[in-house]
């Protein structure tokens, strides 16, 4: 249960460091660390006592181990959404280049 | 074997192979006509794949993985008739799209070609998964397709604005949805739709299944541009180079609408089936907020783009009331009005493409009366402007009827007034500028201090600039406008459409049936529809519709807005100024979003 | 709005937010206990049929390979865009300028830094490609060890071999890589079709459970997803390094 706890805290501390930032780059970092806890969920679902590593090298076949299909999904989820991070950052390098600031808020020109 | 797969194989394959070859055969003109190709041949196959199903529902698993006793360890794609329809439309705006990119988009490269073509892949793929996770996967790609393409031509300011908070607005609901999906993989131990539906219909429909409903749903209607998720969508879309926002305005937003309506009936239908009064108001509740806010934004805008923007948002409410309305009759109606208004809005948007590129601008107050050179686009744009207020025979008209005959069945009998209003409000914003820029005629429009301009942002990014005007305007702008339009005609001419619309939505609600189809391999009982086309209440409420429009642009052209209460103009400023432009008040709205519907549907089922 | 509307508003939905998330996760299966049956089949699959070890890598790459390719293309577009965005305005010869420029500055790192930077490069080479051709035995795969390869790249950087940096990638290649990995993917997915029942099928032969070549197409898949993922880091860190050297001559 805590472990689910602590993915709920992650998700909802990144949400408010992306509603109140003032930097564009710590935005973007809060979108990193709402992304972290989605991982935090899916691997903690997938958790069993006692449960071994699902590589069947060296154990037998019959071991129970914790669920792999979660600790696939969040591992390409994680390279991906680094990738995706790197988008954003472009984003944010070419707005500090033009605007002269990185500041989310100052970015006004399409109101309306 | 299925030929659905190949349908987003062969342009993945394309634009990888464009990208390879980008540093050497950097030929622009060859680049396009490969894209064009590929998207082409997508479309034939997204066909292919309709016709394989005969209006039943045909299974692909790949890898071979069949399911085992029930539980499906593989990735399906479920390929249903409304899906390879969604699917098909995705591909045939792809096309003109394309088209349009060889005349339009001036780059050195094919990254262009190929970002486009995985953007195409990506939607095709989204609507014929039968895999939650998979659909998200899809999605990200779309959603990442779509940030790269708006802010392409990075080179002028706001694209740079609409592009970052697209981003930042479309990557919280990405996370969201990721957390309802992690959420419903931990009750149901499944990530196939049909088995995640069976699963969950095992339970109770406690606090995990309404916060993971409230998750999938806030985190796709962000894509779909519900309010209050909308904010983003009239940034991104008025910015984005004008063959992505016709893809945007045309496909993007509605298969958002469209997934939310496949997990909606697989995965949700049974355990929040003794709820579905108190869901279907929440829905049609939503669908209407959003069809007057998008409506009433739509009309005070003196931005060609962002005003087509306001108008899909405002449409993308009515089609959410279709599918909310949470029966066959609705879904059947919501599917052909989104053909119809997203091959509309395509012609529309290319229209405006059309004028930027002639014009350099899409500023209602400086087109005035420029327009009167290109006549013929003129007489496309006031047809579509009417055929967004629903005139016969157009496509929306027939989806429009059916959506207010399954409301009025339902017992909504106040939709259908509130559906002819917005759609005289948008039909006649969009004709009011017709007027304008065309004939020249009217009260010139105002100096609009809000407008999206910067030093030299003129309409769109990535397009030509050079003032010279052109002698013709090239065929390959206005080919596509054309053939779009024409399209939408004969989607509301096409016999028999409703009738086979209607057996597809029976067929798409029969959730029984399709997990007994995907997890069991049984095969599907006949549907049949009672569906018919319009009646004489159908007819009367279009014609009230294209007759409020009239007289909404006219008003426009007379210059109501100086005449106007100052108390209206107010309150209208204030909701034009919720629209900053900034992604910390687009996120707080967001999170509120996601909170109210919640709290709603925890209401609804508690 | 103003901020503190905002933060009103921002607080309140969180509160909202927190308390239906904390409502839901009570209602997940106790922690240590995860719901089966896929959870449970999957593995067994892996090893049985496939004769694939690591389980995680053969879900992955085989059972749900499909998911992949999408992620890989999300890379694929990600690394592509991201280049594109930070390309738009610097030509190539201002790069070449500032690395001439960093490279007659003389490095401003350590000596230590740097020494220790070059000779890690070779072992960091070295893990990353036994990452990516025993994902199908132990922890790893393509997308760890295209990770690891990046990072070789990024040492080399740190290392204040800047000039080192710019011969390394000429950008053609690492672009042409990453698509051609993709593409690799896409093929064998459409050979899985070509030459077994349906799209994404196993259509190598399993050899023994253990050995490098097990697991049919996943040592393949894994190979080509290591391609891409190593050139679009590298693109990826490669233009964000330019951004620096712009910056840094532009400062000094």
């Amino acid at each position: 249960m805590l472990a689910y706890l602590v993915a709920v805290w992650l998700l909802l501390a990144g949400l408010y460091g992306v509603i109140t930032s003032r930097h564009l780059v710590h935005l973007v970092l809060c979108l990193g660390v709402m992304q972290a806890s989605t991982y935090v969920l899916l691997l903690a679902i997938g958790w069993r006592d006692g449960g071994a590593a699902p590589i069947y090298a060296d154990i037998p076949p019959n071991t129970p181990v914790v669920d792999p299909v979660v600790q696939a999904l969040t591992l390409t989820d994680v390279v991906v959404e680094a990738t995706v991070v790197a988008v954003l950052l472009a984003l944010t390098v070419q707005a500090h280049k033009r605007f002269g600031t990185s500041d989310p808020d100052a970015l006004g020109a399409l109101r309306g | 074997m299925s030929v659905a797969p190949l349908a987003v194989l062969v342009p993945v394959l394309a634009a990888t192979l464009l990208a390879a070859t980008s540093p050497f055969v950097a030929r622009r003109r060859l680049a396009g006509v490969v894209a064009v190709l590929a998207a082409l041949a997508s479309a034939v196959l997204c066909a292919a794949a309709l016709a394989e199903a005969h209006g039943d529902t045909l299974v692909v698993w790949f890898g071979g993985w069949e399911p085992r006793a029930g539980v499906a360890v593989g990735i399906d794609f479920a390929v249903d008739p409304i899906g390879a329809a969604m699917a098909l439309f995705v591909a045939v705006l792809g096309v003109a799209a394309l088209v349009m990119c060889i005349e339009v988009i001036q780059v050195e490269d094919n990254l262009f070609d190929a970002i486009a073509l995985v953007f195409i892949a990506a939607m095709v793929g989204y609507c014929l998964t039968g895999d939650l996770f998979n659909l998200f996967v899809f999605f990200e790609l779309m959603s990442v397709c779509a940030y790269v393409l708006v802010g392409y031509e990075i080179r002028k300011r706001a694209p740079l604005e609409g592009s970052l908070t697209f981003a930042i607005t479309n990557s919280i609901g990405s996370i969201l949805l990721l957390c309802g999906i992690a959420l419903l993989y931990g009750r149901t131990g499944a990530l196939n739709l049909a088995q995640m539906g069976r699963a969950l219909a095992e339970g109770p429909a406690d606090g995990l299944v309404v916060v993971s409903y409230a998750l999938v749903a806030g985190g796709l209607l962000v894509k779909a541009a519900a309010v209050p998720f909308h904010f983003w969508t009239a940034d991104a879309y008025a910015v984005a180079p004008t063959p992505v926002g016709l893809l945007l305005g045309g496909a993007f937003s509605e298969l958002g609408l469209f997934g939310l309506a496949r997990v909606q009936w697989t995965v949700f239908h049974d355990v929040l089936a003794p709820h579905e009064a108190e869901l279907r108001a929440i829905l049609v509740g939503l669908g209407v907020l959003t069809a007057i806010v998008g409506a009433v934004m739509c009309a005070a805008q003196h931005h060609l783009k962002r005003m087509l923007a306001f108008a899909t948002i405002s449409h993308v409410g009515l089609f959410l009331v279709g599918i909310g309305l949470l029966d066959a009759a609705g879904l059947a109606g919501a599917a052909i009005w989104i053909v119809g208004d997203g091959l509309v809005k395509a012609a529309l948007f290319a229209s405006v493409g059309l004028l930027n590129d002639r014009f350099a601008t899409v500023e209602e107050a400086e087109l005035h009366g420029r327009g009167r050179e290109i006549g013929g686009i003129g007489v496309l744009f006031c047809a579509g402007a009417l055929a967004v207020a629903s005139l016969p025979p157009f496509g929306p008209f027939l989806g429009k009827t059916l959506v207010e005959d399954a409301a009025l069945t339902a017992g909504y009998a106040w939709v259908p007034a509130v559906m002819v209003v917005v759609s005289a409000l948008t039909g006649g914003a969009l004709l009011r500028v017709g007027v304008r820029v065309f004939l020249g005629r009217g009260v010139p429009a105002p100096e609009d201090p809000h407008s999206a301009r910067a030093e030299g942002d003129r309409g769109g990014a990535g397009e030509r600039e050079d003032e010279a005007s052109l002698a013709t305007v090239p065929a390959l702008l206005w080919g596509p406008a054309v053939a779009l339009m024409a399209a939408a005609l004969a989607w509301g001419l096409v016999p028999g459409v409703v009738a086979a619309a209607g057996r597809a939505a029976e067929r798409f609600v029969d959730v029984h049936s399709y997990a007994g189809l995907v997890l069991d391999g049984r095969p599907l009982p006949a549907v049949s529809s009672t569906l018919h086309g319009p009646g004489l209440t159908g007819w009367l409420y279009a014609a009230a519709s294209v007759a409020g429009a009239v007289v909404v642009a006219l008003a426009a052209l007379a210059g109501v807005r100086d005449r106007a209460p100052r108390a209206g103009l107010r309150a209208l400023e204030t909701l034009r100024g919720l629209h900053s432009g900034r992604p910390g008040d687009y996120a707080a709205f967001t999170a509120a979003g996601v909170a109210v519907l919640g709290g709603l549907v925890a209401l609804a089922v508690g | 709005m103003s901020r503190r509307t905002r933060l009103v508003l921002g607080l309140g939905s969180l509160a909202g937010l927190g308390a239906l998330l904390v409502w839901a996760v009570g209602g997940l299966p106790a922690f240590g206990h995860p719901r089966g049956p896929y959870a449970d089949l999957a593995p067994r699959i892996m090893l049985d049929e496939r004769h694939v070890a690591n389980a995680v890598t053969g879900i992955t790459f085989d059972l749900r390979g499909f998911d992949t390719l999408g992620e890989e293309l999300i890379l694929f577009v990600a690394a592509l865009g991201a280049a594109v965005l930070l390309r738009a305005l610097r030509t190539e010869g201002t790069i070449k300028a500032a690395a001439a420029y960093e490279e007659r500055r003389g490095p401003g790192t350590a000596d230590a830094l740097r020494a220790l930077g070059a000779v890690l490069v070779g072992p960091t080479l070295l893990l990353g490609i036994y990452v990516v051709v025993h994902g199908a035995l132990t922890p790893g795969g393509g997308f760890q060890g295209g990770v690891l390869l990046a990072g070789a790249l990024l040492l080399v950087y740190a290392a204040g071999q800047v000039a080192a940096v710019e011969r390394v990638r000429p950008v053609s290649l690492v672009e042409v890589a990453d698509a051609l990995g993709a593409a690799a993917y896409t093929l064998v997915a459409l050979a899985g079709l070509v030459f077994g029942v349906a799209v994404m099928d196993n259509v190598l032969p399993y050899g023994t459970t253990g050995s490098l070549l097990s697991g049919g197409t996943v040592p393949v898949l894994s190979v080509a997803v290591g391609v891409e993922v190593t050139a679009g880091v590298t693109l990826i860190l490669s233009e964000f390094v330019d951004q620096m050297l712009l910056r840094s001559r532009r400062e000094d």
